[in-house]
């Protein structure tokens, strides 16, 4: 389960620790999460479902879905995937829905009296250290404005810290560096004596005048700022089908983070379902790591993914079937095989077309979806805007949202790619800090929309272009109305 | 945006792509197998002979001056798509020579015979590798050249390793 050799990456073991798994003792690896340890051991089924008790593993692996909590150290309803392990750590499977244990491990929850003293101050909060996250950083830092980073990752980088190819774009975006090295880059231009990172911090709540609601190992506090930039990234999107929740049906994101931050593959055969980049991108980096992928299915017609990618995984014999779903994931405990079949033009599956792969793994790349809600919970509009991955915050071209103050971006404003999320974290940062009287260089914000706009000018960026317009059409015709 | 029907780049659709046989025969020269608009230029900066063009700005299909592209291979390894190869099809020589980029382990070693593939991963045959490139300069994309017969020089794409 473990890789040994990779081309691109090399993997460091952390000390090896034992923790328990319903009282059985199990190896694992400091630095690991509960998840990448529970499955190197092979274990990929966490709990039952409280209903129907159908097995559930992990899905997203990037603590999005709630599919794998377990019970750790006595507290239910852990969100195993980005829990880190450690020594002794008894993880359980929740039974049910799980309740709090009488003697309660965590604080208290606050009451307002203590609330009040535990609340930090700061001029701008940026929720999410991913591409867009740090890059606003860069910029608010550069113009002197104070800026804490909260995510909940235990490490920066997002989505980045995974992505072993090399990027496109231009040299501006760091084209031809690979993923995994931009984090660094980025972190090297934020002005240090500006910043605070605060790493392993979910923010879960936004309140009225711009606190943010934080919880952090065990304590809650709260954090006002002057600004908010929201770089919470996205999730990924999930297909219906028979079986669908079988351990073993994964999101093409945790296997990435899974095989490339972890260094433990997913399965030995992978089904592949999602031709657009993520799906071409995920099945090479799953050769590479020494996976088998049976083969990549498309509903669609053509592939959606850049040609130069499809080729990549084409050279190397795996077949992409367009024109094709899945019917089903085969397997009582976990996934064992999968049933394919060919569509129609409405999409339909034709009978007759049924065909069965054996595989270990059913690996989704189907889309992916803004996380909002805390800007939801912080009252700005939204709306529904399939070409950007879902329900979107309506914001301008600053990308301020409805709510003055509060600046949305990257994957957060719409689904786009890293390069896209990078300019737009340095104009949500920029505009930030100049609202806040800072003086930016005459012509940066304007440079920064002409390289964002170039980026989309393609047609590989229509899908993007026409998202914003449409936004941004439905944003003024609401403001108009209310007038 | 091309055909792309479940199958990868025809022979007709790299036309375009391909030099003339008389270029062809005076020595080696890259191939750039990027025919859609995606934003993107690496090769463009890669190229010491400013020998790629890319006349209508990022998202414009690279065009590569043949003339002034001496085979180098300098841009194999810059390009994220690992879209480029150069072949050599120098006149009078028996076999042909392919440089591809190469991104797996364990690598191949300088004199082992593998099996050459082509554009969908079937197999043409046996192949030898001449020369294993690696270095920082490279960062982790590696170049292989294999000599080929003549004939699978515009086919050869990928390479197997014998014994597995
Ligand atoms: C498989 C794959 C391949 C890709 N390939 C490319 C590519 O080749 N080129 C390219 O340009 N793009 C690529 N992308 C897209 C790119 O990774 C994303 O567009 C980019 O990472 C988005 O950046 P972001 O900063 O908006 O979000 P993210 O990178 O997702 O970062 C968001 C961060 O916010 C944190 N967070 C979220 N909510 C909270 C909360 N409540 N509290 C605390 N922290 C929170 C998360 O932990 C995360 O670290 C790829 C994506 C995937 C999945
Ligand atoms: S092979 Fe060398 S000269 Fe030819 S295009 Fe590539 S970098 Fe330029
Ligand atoms: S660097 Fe490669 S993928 Fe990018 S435009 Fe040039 S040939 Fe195409
Ligand atoms: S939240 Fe842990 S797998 Fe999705």
């Amino acid at each position: 389960m473990r890789i040994t050799e990779h081309p691109i990456l090399s993997f460091k073991q952390g000390r090896r620790i034992s923790f328990k798994l319903d009282g059985k003792t199990l190896p694992g690896c400091e630095g690991q999460t509960v998840a990448a340890a529970l499955h190197a051991a092979g274990v990929s089924t966490y709990r039952k479902s409280p209903q129907l008790q159908r097995p559930r593993g992990f899905f997203c692996a990037i603590g999005k879905c709630s599919s794998c909590l377990m019970t750790v150290d006595g507290v239910p309803n852990v969100r195993v995937c980005i829990t880190p392990l450690q020594e002794g750590m008894e993880v359980q499977s929740t039974p049910g829905k799980g309740c709090l244990p009488d003697e309660d491990p965590v604080p208290a929850w606050p009451w307002p009296e203590h609330y009040a003293d535990r609340i930090l101050e700061t001029e701008v909060a940026i929720v999410g250290a991913g591409p867009a996250g740090l890059s606003a950083a860069v910029e608010t830092t550069g113009l002197g404005a104070e800026t804490i980073i909260i995510d909940e990752n235990d490490r920066i980088g997002g989505q980045l810290i995974k992505q072993t190819h090399m990027f496109f774009g231009s040299k501006k975006q760091h084209a031809k560096v690979r993923g995994i090295d931009i984090a660094p880059l980025l972190l090297d231009q934020i002005e240090g004596s500006k910043a605070r990172i605060m790493l392993g911090a979910t923010v879960v709540g936004f309140y009225d005048d711009k606190v943010l609601a934080i919880v952090r190992g065990g304590e809650f506090f709260g954090l006002r700022a002057k600004k908010i930039i929201m770089a919470s990234g996205a999730s990924e999107n999930m297909l219906a089908f028979q079986n669908c929740d079988l351990p073993g049906v994964y999101g093409a994101g945790a296997v990435q983070t899974l095989m490339n931050v972890y260094g433990i593959i997913p399965g030995n055969r992978v089904l592949m379902v999602g031709a657009g980049n993520i799906g071409l991108i995920v099945s090479y980096q799953l050769l590479q790591a020494g996976v088998e992928v049976a083969e990549v299915i498309e509903a669609a017609p053509r592939i959606g993914g850049y040609q130069v990618h499809a080729a990549k995984i084409r050279r190397a014999g795996v077949p992409i079937s367009t024109g094709h779903t899945i019917e089903k994931a085969l397997g009582t405990e976990k996934v064992e095989g999968a049933v394919v079949a060919r569509v129609d033009e409405s999409w339909d599956l034709i009978p007759g077309t049924q065909r069965e792969l054996e595989v270990e793994t059913i690996c989704l790349a189907v889309g992916l979806s803004p996380t909002v809600e805390l800007l939801f919970q912080a009252g700005c509009q939204s709306w529904y805007v399939p070409e950007l991955g879902g329900h979107v915050v309506a914001h301008d071209e600053n990308l301020e949202t409805t709510v003055r103050g509060v600046y949305v971006t990257g994957d957060a404003s719409g689904i786009e790619e890293a390069s896209t999320a990078m300019l737009e974290g340095r104009l949500a940062g920029l505009c930030a800090a100049e609202s806040l009287g800072k003086k930016a260089a005459s012509g940066k914000r304007e440079e920064i929309i002409d390289q964002i706009r170039e980026l989309r000018a393609g047609p590989f960026g229509e899908k993007a272009r026409r998202g914003k317009e449409k936004m941004s059409r439905e944003t003024w015709s609401h403001v108009q109305q209310k007038r | 945006m091309s055909n792309k029907k479940g199958n990868i780049l025809q022979a007709q659709e790299l036309a375009k792509q391909i030099p003339a046989v008389e270029r062809l025969k005076k020595g080696p020269v890259a191939i750039i197998e990027c025919i859609e608009e995606i934003p993107c230029n690496p090769c463009v900066e890669s190229c010491p002979q400013g020998a790629i063009s890319m006349p209508g700005g990022l998202n414009a299909v690279p065009i590569l001056d043949w003339e002034k592209c001496t085979g180098c291979g300098l841009c194999i390894s810059a390009c994220p798509g690992l879209a480029i190869f150069v072949v050599d099809l120098t006149e009078g020589r028996e076999q042909a020579r392919v440089a591809l980029p190469y991104e797996f382990i364990p690598l191949p070693q300088k004199g082992e015979r593998v099996v050459a593939l082509d554009r969908q991963g079937n197999e043409l045959g046996p192949a030898e590798v001449l020369r294993v490139q690696q270095g920082k300069r490279l960062d982790r994309t590696c170049i292989i050249t294999i000599a080929v017969p003549r004939e699978w020089a515009l086919a050869a794409r990928n390479i197997r390793r014998a014994e597995r």
